[in-house]
């Protein structure tokens, strides 16, 4: 008999098999499959409205797939409530930040925060660590805060769960380019400590920079999937696939 | 003098009431975004549960702890039984809460009768206050006592827990809330419970002003729809504010001018809503 530690052990972070989801009538993924390794980086990639968002949005449980499966570890996740999702250990930062602009920035932190059982690494003092910024604007409104800030508390904010998985949705948008190589090295800094994450980019540049693993989407199918370092080895794929570089 | 004395206090003890009343209602539209129309009820049951409370031999203190816990409990009920297999359905759940609003009026009919069922003020509360060389009917202080007192609670319960930071969060975005695994369902209990507690303690502490009569439903909860409007979905202090305003408006436009009462009632809300439809301090459009 396979207990459930040993099948945690033996099973992939995250796996999509035939996943299927719609908004309202509009069919919108279709049968879409992927794996992520534990302590790997799996950098999504595709055109406006390939499917990204709806992929990530269908793992965290914000829209129900209709057909298919999600398996976290082995644990079957398709169902669940995102409340329950994220209590699993998938969290998301979301496409937009989405930051609780009553909250002030501690407290956004807070409502998230989760330990877990054995291994627990983020904590305040931790992502006031990795953004020293955060860390000067504790106790103001979330809602003043400037779009990068705004991003680094999405990042905190999803750290703060100890997820097992980390679901991150164009951390990258509309920030200037100092700051996008600030969140640049910082995801780099947290996949350093072994977490598993997607990363769905539209810069290209920073996702191969940061990834093990590229999937690319293209209308709601996988279009490829292989190693960042094949992608960057060959640069007619990108070009293929994605139609820009 | 006395009457504008007298009418000012009535005004501000009004306001209390309304502040009982709305606070809960107010926290229920931002969190699940339904106007609660059993609210109205919730607050008249709160009123007969005191009366029957106080008919059992407990002074009015007593029944309204009694009066806003039972209240709860039914608010808690209805959530759980109810709103909770309609979620997602906004309108059905508003229309639910209408057709129990229904229930709940009939129930206390059945129950308690038609004829107004007067509820006597405490007997240390009975004697007027001599303040200043004023008169001051000492009951509707304590009203605006337990009023501000229950703001402040509320007020740190919203501003300085965890709890509060999480029900900010839902009102912020919902969707994201329970994404950083905020449980909404425990969440929509509490803050039900809350709001029926508060709407509860509402009806029992008035009793003494409004006594507990068949319609005492509708006539507060259109005074809460206005309150909520006026201050602005989902903020405590906009709902603290309003509730005083309304409070002043009410009682001097019907002493005044009691032909025009409810025209001056209704177009500072007709105002609100064309100029300012987030209310005075609210972020949500009505």
């Amino acid at each position: 008999m396979v207990t459930e530690s040993a099948t945690e052990l033996s099973s992939p972070a995250l796996v999509l098999d035939g996943v299927h989801a719609y908004y309202g009538h509009s069919h919108i993924l279709h049968g879409v499959s992927l794996r992520l390794e534990e302590g790997r980086l799996l950098a999504l990639l595709g055109r406006n409205g390939a499917g990204k968002t709806t992929t990530i949005m269908s793992i965290a449980g914000l829209l129900t797939p209709r057909e298919g499966a999600i398996r976290m570890f082995g644990r079957s996740i398709q169902r669940l409530a995102p409340e329950f999702i994220a209590r699993a250990g998938v969290r998301l930062v979301p496409q937009g930040r989405r930051i609780f602009p009553s909250l002030t920035v501690q407290e956004n932190l807070a409502v998230a925060e989760q330990r877990r059982e054995g291994k627990s690494p983020w904590s305040f003092e931790r992502v006031y660590q990795l953004f020293p910024r955060l860390r000067e604007r504790h106790r103001q409104g979330a809602g003043l805060l400037s779009g990068g800030e705004q991003q680094m508390l999405a990042i905190g904010r999803a750290l703060m769960g100890n997820p097992k998985v980390l679901l991150m949705d164009e951390p990258s948008e509309g920030l200037a380019p100092l700051i996008v190589a600030e969140v640049g090295r910082a995801i780099d800094q947290i996949k350093r400590e072994g977490l598993s994450i997607i990363l769905v980019e539209q810069n290209f540049k920073l996702a191969l920079d940061l990834a093990d693993d590229v999937v690319v989407i293209n209308t709601g199918r996988i279009a490829y999937a292989g190693t960042a370092a094949a992608v960057r080895a060959e640069n007619e794929l990108v070009t293929q696939h994605l139609g820009v570089f | 003098m006395q009457f504008w004395q007298i009418q000012t206090l009535n005004s501000f003890a009004l306001g209390g009431l309304l502040f009982l009343l709305s606070s809960g209602f107010a926290l229920i539209f931002g969190l699940m975004r339904i106007a609660n129309l059993t609210h109205g009820a919730l607050f008249m049951l709160g009123a007969y549960v005191a009366v029957s409370a106080m008919r059992a031999g407990f002074g009015l203190a007593l029944a309204a702890l009694i009066a806003a816990l039972a209240v709860a409990a039914v608010g808690g009920l209805i959530e759980r039984l109810v709103l909770r297999r309609l979620s997602g359905n906004a309108q059905g759940q508003v229309l639910a809460t209408l057709g129990l609003s229904f229930i709940a009026s009939d129930f206390c009919l059945i129950v308690w009768g038609g004829d107004t069922i007067p509820i006597q003020t405490p007997a240390m509360f009975q004697a007027p206050l001599r303040l200043f060389g004023l008169i001051f009917p000492t009951y509707r202080l304590v009203v605006v006592g337990i009023a501000i007192v229950v703001g402040v609670v509320l007020y740190l319960l919203m501003e300085r827990t965890r709890l509060g930071a999480m029900i900010r969060a839902g009102v912020d975005d919902m969707q994201m809330a329970r994404a950083v695994g905020i449980r909404a369902s425990a969440l929509f209990t509490i803050v039900f419970c809350l709001g029926a507690l508060l709407a509860g303690l509402g009806g029992a502490v008035g009793g003494p002003i409004f006594s507990a009569y068949p319609g005492l439903d509708s006539d507060m909860l259109s005074l809460a729809l206005i309150v909520v409007i006026l201050g602005g979905i989902g903020s405590l202090v906009g709902t603290f504010v309003a509730s005083f305003i309304i409070g002043f408006i009410y009682t001097f436009g019907t002493a005044l001018l009691p032909d025009l009462a409810y025209v001056i009632l209704f177009l500072p809300m007709v105002i609100v809503i064309a100029f300012r439809p987030t209310g005075l301090f609210g972020t949500i459009k009505t």
